[in-house]
């Protein structure tokens, strides 16, 4: 028996002490949710509207890394359930429907329906091919959103009224911000919850080995395929926020660089993390504004930059907080 | 004779042109251990593959306990209580020990859409695994990463886990192999507890392990049993000596 035994690298949220990464997570919380009073204080809306994108895409990249980094499902069509959470919001509030209690459960709904049907079919696939799929997928989507003429076609369409939710006004930025962070949140400890589960045991079981899943007794599809859908379902709601956020709707939102943006923001905080897609969706959506104002060729660096961490810190910002071992 | 737990008949595989199963017939009484050998390539891995489901047979049929499981797929065989080990070690490397085994507690304890509760809390699943490892002496590594095991602890684990499932048969698949002595002679030790107890069906190049242990022998040369009978009968069985037990035996 080895006396060097290794106290055991909990995937997740490790509970108990304050370790450099519980530390990097409050900090990142608190940062959020002091935005409103400093954009307040030093009149800078746009720190608002900025933080606004980045904690509605944060919520995205929580919905992909249950199901890519927990799950071992690298979905390359995620921006399609923004896509479709989006156009529910619009489509609902151009045909005069624009009762938030109608809109987003129909968006959570919609979108939740398309990955059971993406799922279904792409989940008995592996690897490029699985990849290809959901591509090929959301690529189908995006192109539907071109041809729906009579809600903008190509150039999309203005949402006049947010969605309504009684007394609470969502056109009121500081109440909307706090509503798309309060969800996150609530987002982030679902997700907690969820991994943590006998479900979230099969879940990890299966991207860890999945053959030896099945030999143990588990049906890992339709596990597989419920987390899908879970992840769906999250991601269609951050749809409807960012549909509300930009009070416009266009098939850009979909794009397949946007599914690769949900990828990069979730690699780059640390895939397995909790908090990873929080502090990835954090850190790009910042540098990509910060680099944009110092040159126009700010993708030149910023492509360049993200290679390096993923090619040399392994669990991403999280890992190399955490100080997880490499390989 | 105790009744039959496992019927295997006329099981027939090919890969190409190569017949890896050929009419293979076997029938398994209840609390069997019962030992294939047979040199490389003589389709050993290829009929376990066809029990556990992951390999289907191109006819034959195969029951369990009664009922045909010849067309079920891998899970609902390992539920019905068919659980194997892996000949190359294929365990969940980023989890420890227990979590492994608890996983394989888990697969035999309903559902899994459970959505809540940690499961790392639920004594339901940590009480039996921690059971299941201190039955292969691996009490002390339960909070150990499978990546930080040895070779031979991982082997141990396989036991664990396919033990975890309470299974009515184990289909071991060369327990032994890259073990060490003390570690080789503490599972021998531990099947021989299991004999009368589990059906077990027993893969292992140890001749002399298998020897030792066995109910009975089956022989396996090609894809096709040239021999069945208990550990004296094969012993003596010239053509099984010819065939596998080595030239020197032939020639002597």
């Amino acid at each position: 028996m080895s006396p060097t035994t290794k106290p055991p690298v909990k995937t997740g949220w490790s509970m108990g002490i304050v370790t450099p990464r519980i530390g990097l997570n409050i900090a990142a919380i608190a940062t959020l949710a002091i935005v409103p009073a400093y954009a307040a204080l030093t009149g800078n809306a746009f720190a608002l509207t900025l933080f606004t994108r980045v904690v509605i895409l944060a919520l995205a990249a929580l919905s992909l890394n249950l199901i890519m980094g927990f799950g071992g499902m690298v979905s390359f069509g995620h921006a399609a359930y923004l896509g479709i959470g989006g156009y529910a919001v619009g489509i609902l509030a151009k045909e005069g429907i624009s009762s938030g209690f109608v809109q987003w459960p129909i968006a959570i709904g919609a979108a939740a329906l398309y990955a059971l049907v993406v799922g279904a079919l792409s989940l008995r696939t592996r690897g490029v091919y699985f990849i290809m799929i959901t591509l090929a997928f959301a690529q189908m989507i995006y192109y539907v959103a071109i041809g729906l003429d009579r809600y903008g076609g190509d150039d999309g369409l203005t949402i006049y009224h947010r969605s309504a939710f009684g007394l609470i006004d969502l056109s009121n930025r500081t109440i909307f911000y706090y509503l798309c962070f309060g969800l996150l949140l609530v987002g982030i400890y679902l997700v907690w919850r969820i991994v943590n589960s006998r479900f979230g045991m099969v879940i990890q079981g299966a991207r860890s080995n999945e053959r030896r899943m099945r030999a143990i007794g588990f049906p890992t599809f339709r596990y597989r395929l419920v987390c899908f859908v879970i992840a769906g379902a999250m991601c269609g709601l951050a749809g409807a926020l960012l549909a509300n956020h930009t009070d416009f709707i266009s098939p850009a939102m979909m794009h397949w660089t946007r599914s690769g943006d949900l990828i990069v923001m979730v690699v780059l905080g640390g895939m397995q993390a909790l908090f990873g897609p929080l502090i990835g969706a954090l850190t790009f959506l910042v540098l990509e504004e910060g680099l944009s104002r110092l040159t126009e060729y700010s993708n030149l660096i910023l492509g360049p930059l993200l290679l390096i961490v993923a090619i040399s810190i392994h669990g991403g910002i999280d890992g190399l907080i955490a100080g997880r071992r490499s390989g | 004779m105790a009744e039959v737990l496992l019927e295997i008949e006329g099981l027939t595989k090919r890969f190409g042109g190569v017949i890896a199963a050929d009419e293979i017939s076997l029938m398994l009484p209840a609390g069997e251990l019962h030992a294939i050998i047979g040199p490389n390539g003589a389709g050993k891995s290829t009929l376990i593959g066809q029990l556990t489901g992951e390999v289907t047979p191109d006819s034959g049929r195969v029951r369990f306990d009664g009922q045909e499981i010849t067309n079920l797929p891998v899970y609902r065989r390992s539920q019905l209580g068919l659980a194997r080990s892996f000949q190359v070690t294929t365990l969940f490397p980023d989890f420890t020990a227990l979590d492994n085994v608890a996983l394989s507690v888990q697969a035999h304890s309903g559902h899994s859409f459970r959505f809540w509760t940690d499961a790392r809390s639920e004594i339901a699943l940590r009480e039996p695994a921690r059971t299941a490892l201190a039955r292969v002496g691996l009490a002390e590594r339960a909070a150990t990463l499978v990546a930080d095991l040895s070779h031979g602890e991982r082997r141990q684990l396989e036991i664990a886990m396919a033990l975890a499932g309470r299974p009515r048969m184990l289909l071991l698949d060369e327990p032994m192999a890259g073990m060490g002595q003390e570690e080789s002679i503490r599972l021998m030790g531990l099947l021989r507890a299991l004999k009368g107890a589990i059906t077990v069906m027993l893969i292992e190049h140890d001749i002399d392990a298998v020897f030792a242990l066995a109910d009975r022998i089956s022989v396996l040369v090609y894809g096709r049993i040239i021999a069945t009978g208990d550990p004296a009968a094969i012993r003596s069985d010239l053509a099984v000596r010819e065939a596998y037990l080595g030239e020197g035996a032939a020639d002597g």
